[in-house]
């Protein structure tokens, strides 16, 4: 029987929702093994964020508010004590940006063993092994972690958000633990890239744009109308956030945004390895590029060997007429 | 300041799609490729060397210690970042079966207990296990600050604290963080004004990227003092807490790639075979 805590991440003041994505992997899991699960937390607006997370169906949720901005070693000695306090033998987050942050630091606080980034687990009896991504999604390796806790980050794009249960959690205070090491830690800033457009990992559509676009009025005046027509989430090649025409919080890639919408589009991107680790779980790519033996050949659906810069507003056109 | 920065050898990134798998699954193999530093580490040295260089000089501001876990055949990894600039190599030595990250944070902990550096600049990911986890478990053992998935580095009060840009899911958080501090990098930290250590010119044009070794630097690099120790020699023992009993190859993506012959095409095939519109 495994009990599970999930850490869930706060942003502007509330859950954010790739934390249902750690649920609906407590759930499954404890499911499999007769378990219950928590969810913790911590940090600034713990009160509205509990509120949200007692909506999907935890034993109960555990709450510390922490002043100010994400700052892990602010953060991770309370979720290690509560923790231990819980005996959980799982403790589990979302692998963002924040949680392949703090996560570690957690773990190593409990001397826990950490499988990251999961794409799946299997249950045998109580042990848990947990198949995840190697040598950028070129291998999956079948994880064991033998410590008594282990942590564990799920990957956003393999674990569906949790519904809500239709009953509240009970929620009750965590205690907060400082740490000398945030001593001489200091939050400064951040700086949001705010967008109306859905989220890079959430979004059933996604729209590429790779250097071939050749500059950021090509991304606006090109790739966005295409973008807008479908009501996608726009992304980009590691190489057009290199050369500064989109924000760097756009990448797709090995070691950026990793996403499987319904419908990929790759607008006049060859397809680096680094790159196709991050869309290749997609279930349908395109590719639009004037190379017939751009390596994304391997792994799209349909290819459309074109100037991106007529084909890209032609197609904008049909799918308006579509609307 | 006096900079470590661990290194780790990897299987050419660049030919990732050729590992293979063990027809019994219980090993990956990368035969016939070459091995390259971690691409991100490469990063950290860069990124280590603007900070202990005048750019614009030439003159040292301090020493860079490269260190790397493996078999002996590692000592060629290390000479790359020699010959790149860094100042002496230490390499532990520990077969891959005897380690995991947890093992490899306590080990550079130890070592770092021994050498007292100001800061351990790494990359973030390996990117064979892309874990993505060494580095914060070291700061943790170490009980020190971190700054992780670095973009931007400044040094500040007076070479006591570091202004680290973040690169995160949602834009760029800013920390600053009072040395020593470990601190590791992503891909941009390489781009020209990335590291400010506030000697070097503030506009001084680094090229984008790693160095690359000089004829001279390579020469050099062979003098260069590369220390060994076991990984008893630091105290470090146990085994892995996470191992691997199998491995596979990702399902291939079904059907091939079918060229339409233009957008109005594009667009049915969408609509009436892959549903997507």
């Amino acid at each position: 029987m495994a009990d599970i805590l999930v850490v869930g991440e706060i942003l502007e003041g509330d859950l954010r929702k790739n934390t249902l994505s750690a649920v609906r992997f407590a759930a499954d899991a404890a499911g499999a093994t007769g378990g219950a699960f928590d969810i913790i937390v911590v940090g600034d607006g713990a009160d509205a964020a509990a509120d949200t997370a007692a909506k999907y169906g935890a034993r109960k949720v555990l709450k510390a508010q922490v002043d100010g901005g994400y700052v892990a070693e602010n953060l991770a000695a309370t979720i290690a004590k509560a923790a231990q306090d819980g005996g959980y033998k799982i403790v589990t987050a979302t692998a963002g940006t924040t949680g392949k942050d703090l996560m570690p630091r957690v773990a190593a606080k409990l001397e826990a063993g950490v499988a990251s980034d999961i794409a799946s687990f299997e249950a045998n009896g109580d042990e848990l092994v947990y198949r995840r991504a190697m040598y950028a999604g070129n291998v999956f390796g079948f994880a064991t972690v033998h410590t008594d806790v282990e942590v564990v980050t799920v990957r956003q794009t393999e674990f569906e958000a949790a519904e809500e249960a239709g009953s509240a959690s009970p929620v009750e205070d965590a205690e907060v633990v400082a740490d000398p090491a945030a001593e001489r830690v200091e939050f400064v800033s951040l700086e949001m890239q705010k967008s109306e457009r859905p989220d890079l990992t959430e979004a059933d559509i996604v729209v590429s744009g790779g250097r071939a676009l050749k500059s950021a009025e090509n991304f606006d005046n090109v790739l966005v109308p295409l973008v807008d027509a479908l009501g996608a989430a726009m992304g980009a090649s590691r190489a057009a956030c290199d050369a500064g025409y989109v924000p760097n919080d756009l990448q797709v890639g090995q070691t950026g945004k990793v996403v499987a919408p319904k419908l990929y589009i790759a607008v006049g991107i060859s397809g680096a390895i680094q790159h196709l680790a991050g869309m290749k779980g997609s279930k349908t790519i395109v590719a639009i590029n004037k190379d017939k033996e751009a390596p994304i050949a391997q792994v799209a659906d349909y290819f459309l060997v074109a100037d991106l810069f007529d084909a890209v507003p032609a197609l904008t056109e049909e799918i308006k007429k579509l609307a | 300041m006096k900079i470590l920065v661990p290194v780790k050898r990897v299987a050419d990134p660049d030919n990732a799609n050729k590992m293979k798998v063990s027809d019994d699954g219980t090993a990956v193999t990368s035969e016939g490729l070459e091995w390259k530093i971690n691409p991100f580490d490469e990063y950290a040295v860069e990124a280590a060397l603007r900070l202990n260089e005048n750019g614009a000089s030439g003159d040292s501001l301090g020493e860079t210690t490269v260190v790397s876990l493996g078999t002996s055949d590692v000592v060629t990894t290390l000479r790359q970042p020699l010959a790149m600039g860094a100042d002496r190599g230490v390499l532990i030595e520990a077969e891959d079966a005897q380690l995991d990250s947890a093992l490899v944070a306590k080990a550079l902990a130890k070592l770092v207990e021994k050498e007292s550096p100001d800061l351990v600049l790494m990359g973030k990911q390996a990117v064979d296990g892309d874990s993505n986890t060494a580095g914060q478990m070291l700061a943790e053992y170490l009980g020190w600050p971190m700054a992780t998935f670095a973009m931007s580095i400044a040094v500040d009060d007076d070479g006591k604290a570091l202004v680290v840009g973040r690169e995160v899911d949602t834009g760029v958080l800013t920390l600053k963080v009072t040395l020593p501090a470990v601190v590791t990098v992503d891909l941009r930290i390489v781009t020209p004004t990335a590291v400010q250590n506030g000697v070097t010119p503030a506009d001084h044009g680094y090229n984008e990227g790693a160095r690359y070794a000089s004829l001279k630097g390579i020469m050099k690099a062979k003098k260069k003092p590369i220390d060994q120790l076991s990984l008893g020699d630091l105290g470090v023992e146990g085994s892995p807490s996470v191992t691997y009993s199998k491995f596979e190859l990702p399902p291939a993506r079904s059907g091939s790639v079918a060229y339409v012959e233009d957008v109005a095409e594009l667009v049915q095939k969408l609509q009436t075979d892959a549903k997507v519109l």
